[in-house]
């Protein structure tokens, strides 16, 4: 095995930070996420690490519980957002003609609208429910995902091994799974991610017009948003969750790159 | 005469600290032909650009010294040695497509040079542009400059790099297998070209090339090559007629192998494969026009050609890939569906074809076991342990251990690597294998175990092979019948050994006398012929 860098192991700390947070948070946190304990924007005390809030909550506590959220939701649309964009993608690159067609033009025509009034439609439409919002960033995000994983593909796809698999008979199946996917796998790691950060400020920014996740629940584009008058008195309120928004992408960043290292090549060497 | 270029012990070692050339000394006078001789990571590459001061993808010249003239190469700084580059030495790729720069035309390429270095004034060297526009025989010189990289030949883009090489009058050029890309008739202009280039202008080279017969005709020394270190340094005579190391004389026996041949005779069963009429195009561009072949079980049928000639096109046809315009197809008699689609997996399995490069045609993300298994599992639901022992009763077949099924190709040679396609194609038991090409991305040597073990392989499993190749010594030492195309047609067809005797088909006649031989005065009684013709 190589030696892993500094870096990636600032990175592994960072996640590892973030994945206790997820899994514990609520059991770590000292206060409860509603208990209002003082005046709002109360400066840090022995008891409150880092202040209260500008309705008077423990601010450590609230990034904790906001942890789950925040983390939470935007793995679980990267998740979904890959499980949908990339058989899509592979297929479309794969059957080529009007499958490829059909999905590469649907995907055009949601593209061209911007992903922040898309999501506003969809949101006022249906509320602003937790399955909703995964749901509704995973299908706009897994537009990107399917474009990526398509152009991947039909690279992958002239390559003469799988035309070796094709000419020995093998399914769209195999050849997705076994010929492509991992030849695949370095640049889709590293949209992983980019997926994962940018789907993070994409609920901070939804939370921050006030269509993401609901108050009471904390999550931390939310948090910064509701801080944000603070700034105005020079306050450190709303920098507590965007330092943990800001850490966890340079975190997650760090490994990707760290992954990535030595498996990637610059296109066209070796000809 | 002075030395122009001395090289004293030089090192050269890559970014992670592998030695890729070492101990090396040279000098070439004013005037002098060297060629560097060696296989695939001899280190000729890197000699020839560290003579200019160059390291490619950060590689750096850690001892030794570069001379040119009294001016050391190695002392400068990168400023110091971009001030000689394309001056004073300067470079020749192989690939001349790839060295050209497709949005400007050849003219501004060839006069960046001498703009660049500030060494002649912008008439002057437009004058000397088209001298050697003329010298190197391009067609309509005057503006032979105002055409794109695209407009002009392969041929003649090669020719247009030497002018852009010479355009400062540089006193030393690097060729690097200029001639390797090309066809061989082709090749025969460029080197004659080449060599009169030289000659009359007084520059040295450093001619680099993996092949013995193309440096006999041009260098005045040799000196051989191998993984990065000095083997044999000679007058070329010496070194073709006697070599001292035994490496040497492995390259040099190997090349009179490949010229001499000894015809195959197979008694061949009944027609396994009939082509018929095919006729195909890309994009309507026609490829084939009314091809056809015939071929017998468990014998071997060489196509050959030029680039361009449509025989890599007829492979794909035949394997279902790029289903024909007209004429069809027929396997033991049965019409085969078009496109491989519409074949069932049984026809699949039949027709089995192995790539030109190996690199590519292995998933690098699959083990030797996992490509070689596939085909047993899929074609004949071998699973487990029996097809482990498969696995390696076909690695033992083609020479390779066992353990060799748990590896990736990339820790695979090339030559190995070409011989895990050959068993995954012989893995499927197939009645035909398609040889696309199968020996010319491979070092001679490598290429000539390719072929015993293809021969070898054909006694024993009674496999038909269609074998596609430019490489006339490879036909007369593996086939038993030859078809010659040109330009998408079959102009003759017959048993080898009628192809390759006198009288000979006129296109035939030229393909044959285009290959290099192993001596000195070769190319000069071609081009004698040619001038009498």
């Amino acid at each position: 095995m190589r030696r892993i860098p500094l870096t990636a192991w600032i990175g592994l700390a960072i996640i590892a930070l973030n994945l206790a947070a997820l899994l514990f948070g609520p059991l770590l946190a000292p206060f409860g996420e509603e208990d209002i304990l003082g005046g709002p924007f109360d400066p840090a005390t022995a008891l409150n690490w880092f202040g209260l809030d500008q309705n008077g909550r423990d601010m450590l506590s609230r990034l904790l519980f906001g942890a789950q959220m925040s983390i939470g939701v935007s793995l679980a649309a990267s998740l979904l957002s890959f499980s949908v964009g990339l058989p899509l993608g592979f297929l479309a690159a794969l059957r080529g003609g009007w499958v490829d067609t059909v999905l590469s033009r649907l995907v055009d025509t949601i593209m061209c609208v911007p992903v922040l009034i898309s999501a506003l439609v969809v949101l006022q439409a249906l509320g602003s429910s937790l399955p909703v919002l995964i749901v509704t960033i995973a299908l706009l995000d897994s537009t990107r995902v399917f474009r990526l994983a398509r152009i991947l593909g039909q690279g992958i796809n002239v390559m003469e091994y799988a035309e070796a698999a094709r000419l020995r008979g093998e399914g769209a199946w195999w050849l997705i799974r076994k010929e492509i996917l991992p030849n695949a796998a370095a640049p889709l790691i590293a949209e992983f991610g980019m997926r994962f950060c940018f789907t993070f400020l994409f609920v901070a920014g939804l939370s921050f017009l006030g269509l993401g996740i609901q108050p009471p629940y904390a999550d931390w584009g939310g948090m910064v948003k509701d801080n944000q008058q603070g700034i105005l008195y020079g306050l450190y309120a709303p920098l507590y969750p965007a330092a943990a928004i800001a850490l966890l992408t340079i975190g997650v960043n760090l490994v990707v790159d760290w992954l990535l290292a030595g498996r990637t090549r610059p296109q066209g060497e070796g000809r | 005469m002075s030395d122009i270029l001395t090289i004293r012990g030089l090192r050269v070692e890559a970014p992670d600290g592998t030695v890729l050339v070492h101990g090396i000394d040279l000098d070439l006078k004013t005037g002098e032909v060297l060629g560097l001789i060696g296989e695939s990571g001899a280190g000729k590459s890197t000699i020839g650009l560290a003579a200019m001061g160059w390291g490619r993808g950060g590689c750096r010249i850690a001892g030794g010294t570069v001379a040119i003239g009294a001016q050391t190469v190695t002392g400068e700084r990168s400023a110091g040695r971009a001030k000689l580059r394309g001056a004073r030495i300067a470079y020749v790729a192989q690939s001349a497509a790839a060295a050209f720069n497709p949005a400007l035309t050849i003219g501004r390429q060839v006069l960046e040079g001498p703009k660049h270095h500030r060494s002649m004034g912008k008439a002057e060297a437009r004058a000397w542009m088209l001298e050697l526009f003329r010298a190197l025989d391009l067609p309509d010189p005057e503006h032979f400059g105002d055409r794109y990289p695209h407009q002009v030949s392969g041929g003649q883009l090669q020719r247009a790099m030497v002018a852009m090489a010479m355009s400062c009058r540089p006193d030393i050029l690097v060729l690097d297998e200029p001639t390797t890309a090309l066809d061989v008739t082709t090749q025969i202009e460029v080197l004659a070209l080449l060599r009169r280039l030289i000659q009359r202008y007084g520059t040295a080279a450093l001619y680099i090339t993996h092949d013995l017969a193309v440096v006999a005709q041009i260098a005045d020394r040799i000196q051989v090559l191998r993984h990065g270190k000095p083997v044999e340094l000679g007058p070329t005579e010496q070194v073709l007629a006697a070599p001292r190391e035994d490496y040497t004389r492995r390259l040099v026996g190997e090349r009179q192998a490949s010229l001499a041949g000894e015809p195959r005779r197979h008694e061949g069963g009944a027609e396994l494969l009939a082509v018929d009429g095919i006729s195909a195009a890309y994009h309507k561009v026609p490829v084939l026009s009314d091809v056809s072949l015939s071929l017998r079980r468990g014998e071997t049928l060489a196509v050959v050609g030029e680039s361009g000639s449509g025989k890599s096109t007829l492979a794909r046809v035949i394997t279902g890939l790029l289903p024909p315009t007209a004429g069809s197809v027929r396997l033991d008699g049965q019409a085969l569906p078009a496109s491989y689609t519409a074949r069932k997996r049984d026809l699949l399995r039949r027709i089995q074809l192995v790539y030109q490069l190996p690199d590519v045609a292995l998933n690098p993300r699959q083990t030797v076991g996992e490509a070689i298994g596939r085909p047993l599992g899929f074609y004949f639901g071998l699973k487990g342990r029996e097809q482990k022992q498969e696995v390696a009763r076909l690695l033992g077949l083609i020479g390779l251990d066992p353990d060799f099924a748990g590896r990736l190709p990339g820790a695979l040679s090339g030559g190995q690597k070409q011989r895990v396609c050959i068993a995954r194609a012989l893995a499927a038991k197939p009645d035909l294998v398609i040889c696309d090409e199968v020996t010319s991305a491979l070092d001679p040597l490598v290429a000539e175990e390719i072929l015993r073990l293809l021969r070898r392989l054909q006694d024993e499993l009674g496999v038909a092979y269609l074998f596609i190749t430019h490489d006339l010594g490879v036909v007369r030492r593996l086939a038993d019948r030859t078809a010659v195309m040109q330009r998408g047609r079959v102009v003759e067809q017959g048993p080898t050994e009628e192809i390759f005797t006198p009288p000979f088909h006129d296109y035939t006649g030229r393909l044959l006398a285009s290959v290099p031989e192993l001596r000195r005065d070769w190319l000069d009684q071609i081009l004698a012929a040619r001038a009498t013709a």
